[in-house]
């Protein structure tokens, strides 16, 4: 039963995507050129998203949160005059992948999509994205942090609602601290002092492990001050050789040259053990981090701990390291539901369960409300963790913005800043190398790069 | 034997003359999957390669031969395809000459258990491929599985079969593990093909076990070899699934245009440059084309 229904739903829907496409067809150029850039911050009215909600209907939502299927499940509890079908099409990049295709081949899209804030821009610029502005929705940034309500922009539109946010601390293990009498760095002076005191004293361990990651390459220029890319509509300027990329470079090529950070690729199960044995003693990482260390690493419960991040002068400072949103896609034959359902789930409702889970929220309200801020965790030792991320969330450094083309940046990292970390040589070089690849890219793609 | 063959098949193409309506019964469901699943894609591929689409503010452009002068003029391209072709020369005959050896040594008859053989060095390529990279790439890891162990044992660090220098062979190494039995059963069926009265002949002359393979087995080999050589050369070209899961555990060795399929792959899906990644495709197609039938007409032509 399940069964028919889902392929009469598919046949609706197909035959919905199809008059859409044949609208599309016909709007074709302008919407390409028009939606990108210049997206007027026109404020619309909440009534449609409101009377779509309760005339029902069908919609199908991709995403890879494990708090999704709890919401979903609250959702149609609430509303079950709508169906919302699930799908997991995978993990980042896969999904992306996905997500590409089915908007290229013009139909098979979903409604709603999970995508994180550095590749908003590469589905919204194109005109792939419903700007949520006609809905009203811009009346909710006061519920949201300052870098979120930021990242769910692209020019003037609104692609989407923050789901979450990764505000970055640095996770350390306070055991292996104790043992070599290593104190928490304050600094990224201290921080490389400790990763020498470390491997000096136990040439197995690292302070870190970093084989090359453009998404915490970004954050760490983000958290130096740089703004390495700057967009607007078709302008786009690149410079990975700014003062605040110089900044982490002169900083992080002493780790990297000097062999003092480990080679272990993030997210392997080698990772993961090696959280957990204290080959790997700390992390700057995204506000999420908790959830994943309570599933994966077991065996690092009560050696962990959170402080702030290193700075480079002292003062907090700190960026933003993940986090997503869930945007409404132009295939979608129901635009207003499926921007009730963006609604519901990062506005309204859908956020308690995704708390519960083990997410780390974008709302003002939750990283103010006492009940999440002085939670201890018995994971972290009894530390009310969340008071160092809510504070990290206030003292994110303002300007930030990826690249229009960030998924395909990130994709060619290796080939470039990857070769640097492979020579254990200066990571200048591996980030020009990036920048006149990227720049070279985005002037094919037709926009005015100066780089 | 393949001259005479050869030429029987020039004979009867001049001697065809009167046409007849029935063959195209026979061969029309062929010819329409074959348009359908072939000949359409690769026209399709050809049109995209005419133009020049831009993925953020769209714009489809005719370009001509644009794409295929900057394809010839692509270093990436190149370095792809030079690795490609060092791989097919290093590999290829360690890999078919190994496949000789097992298929002489199974046929022989002095092997005890053959059939044990023959199915335990066929066994890797029932593995798919996916899982057996999988596999080897635990096998390899430098800071767990087999590797990381034997430089532990030997306090070493200079097994480092992901490392850039030796990401190639250890490639090859998988590549070969996969298709020597693949190989093999190709050379061993033509060997089982081969008249015993030949070799009766041959032992009757008095030629012993070696003289036999030269004299008798090889030549009857021979179109094996170059119909497996011919697979091998075309194999190599399309190297993809090796070096694109092993791009998990070593992305700072294995770049985004590794090989030339691999940079194919990701124009399309992560540059969203599918004009570029057709022409890409075409250029090697080509190529592949070329060589392989270079080595048939070598082949047939030459005696080993």
């Amino acid at each position: 039963m399940k069964f028919n229904r889902r392929i009469r739903q598919l046949v609706v829907a197909g035959a919905a995507l199809t008059a859409l496409a044949v609208v599309a067809a016909c709007g074709g150029g302008s919407d390409n050129s028009g939606s990108g850039s210049s997206g007027s911050a026109t404020t619309g009215s909440v009534d449609a998203v409101d009377a779509a909600l309760k005339a029902g209907g069908t919609i199908t939502y991709w995403t890879w949160t494990p708090s999704a299927e709890a919401q979903v499940k609250a959702f149609m509890a609430q509303y079950p005059n709508i169906k919302v079908n699930l799908v997991n099409a995978g993990t980042g990049n896969d999904h992306y992948t996905k997500l590409q295709n089915a908007i290229k081949a013009g139909s098979g899209a979903p409604d709603v999509a999970q995508i994180e804030y550095q590749a908003l821009p590469q589905f919204a610029l194109p005109g792939s994205l419903v700007d949520l502005n006609q809905y009203g929705f811009s009346q909710y940034e006061s519920a949201y942090t300052a870098s979120t309500w930021a990242a769910v922009h692209a020019g003037n539109g609104l692609y989407g609602l923050p789901q979450d946010s990764g505000p970055m601390a640095l996770f350390y293990n306070k055991q292996v601290f104790d043992k070599y009498g290593i104190a928490v760095p304050k600094t990224w002076d201290e921080y490389i002092a400790a990763a020498k005191k470390l491997h000096a004293a136990n040439p197995k361990a690292y302070i870190t492990n970093d084989s090359g990651d453009a998404g915490f390459t970004t954050s760490m220029i983000w958290q130096a001050g740089g703004q390495p890319f700057k967009a607007d509509g078709k302008n786009v300027t690149i410079n990975l050789q700014d003062d605040g990329s110089k900044k982490w470079t002169s900083t992080w090529n002493q780790l990297v040259e000097g062999g003092l950070v480990s080679q272990i690729p993030g997210w392997t199960d080698e990772w993961f053990k090696a959280l957990g044995d204290g080959t790997i003693a700390t992390l700057p990482t995204g506000a999420w981090m908790p959830g994943v260390m309570e599933s994966s690493v077991k065996a690092g419960a009560g050696k962990w701990a959170v402080a702030p991040m290193p700075t480079y002068d002292g003062q907090p400072a700190t960026a933003e390291n993940g986090g997503s949103t869930e945007s409404v896609l132009k295939q979608s034959a129901n635009p207003a539901l499926a921007a009730a359902f963006v609604r519901w789930l990062n506005h309204d409702e859908g956020v308690k369960p995704f708390l519960a889970s083990g997410g780390f929220p974008a709302t003002t309200a939750d990283l103010k409300d006492p009940a999440f801020v002085d939670k201890a965790s018995t994971y972290f030792g009894g530390q009310k963790i969340n008071q160092v991320l809510t504070g990290a969330a206030d003292s994110v450094v303002k300007g930030w913005s990826y690249l229009p083309y960030e998924l395909y940046a990130n994709s060619i990292y290796g080939d470039t800043v990857g070769k640097s970390y492979q020579s254990k040589s200066d990571l200048n070089t591996g980030l020009k190398a990036w920048q006149d690849a990227l720049v070279a890219y985005g002037n094919q793609q037709g926009f005015q790069v100066n780089g | 034997m393949a001259e005479s063959v050869a030429a029987g098949r020039v004979t009867a193409r001049k001697r065809r003359v009167h046409k007849d309506a029935k063959g195209w019964v026979f061969v029309g469901p062929f010819l329409a999957v074959f348009a359908l699943t072939f000949l359409a894609p690769i026209g399709y591929a050809i049109y995209l390669s005419l133009f020049r689409e831009q993925a953020f503010f769209g714009g489809n452009v005719f370009v001509g031969l644009d794409n295929y002068v900057e394809a010839i003029q692509d270093s990436k391209f190149w370095d792809a395809f030079g690795r490609v072709l060092v791989f097919l020369i290093v590999q290829v005959p360690i890999m078919l000459i190994l496949a000789l050896l097992a298929a002489l040594a199974i046929d022989s008859l002095r092997l005890h258990a053959a059939g044990f053989f023959r199915i335990v060095i066929f066994l890797p390529y029932a593995v798919p491929g996916v899982v057996a990279v999988l596999m080897w790439g635990y096998i390899y890891g430098n800071n767990f599985g087999l590797a990381a162990d034997l430089n532990d044992l030997f306090g070493t660090t200079a097994i480092q079969p992901l490392s850039s220098h030796w990401m190639l062979p250890s490639i090859a190494n998988i590549v070969t593990w996969e298709f020597v039995g693949y190989n093999m059963l190709i050379f061993y069926s033509a060997l089982r093909t081969v008249p015993g009265e030949l070799y009766e002949a041959a032992a009757i002359d008095g030629a012993g076990t070696f003289r036999t393979i030269r004299a008798v087995k090889l030549p009857a080999l021979r179109g094996a070899i170059v119909i497996a050589t011919i697979f091998s050369i075309i194999g190599s070209f399309q190297l993809f699934n090796e070096p694109n899961i092993l791009r998990t555990l070593a992305p700072n060795v294995i770049t985004t245009y590794y090989t030339p399929n691999m940079y194919a792959y990701n124009l399309s899906f992560a540059g969203q440059q599918f004009n570029y990644s057709a022409t890409i495709a075409i250029v090697m197609g080509i190529i592949t084309a070329i060589i392989a039938y270079v080595v048939q007409l070598r082949g047939s032509r030459e005696a080993l």
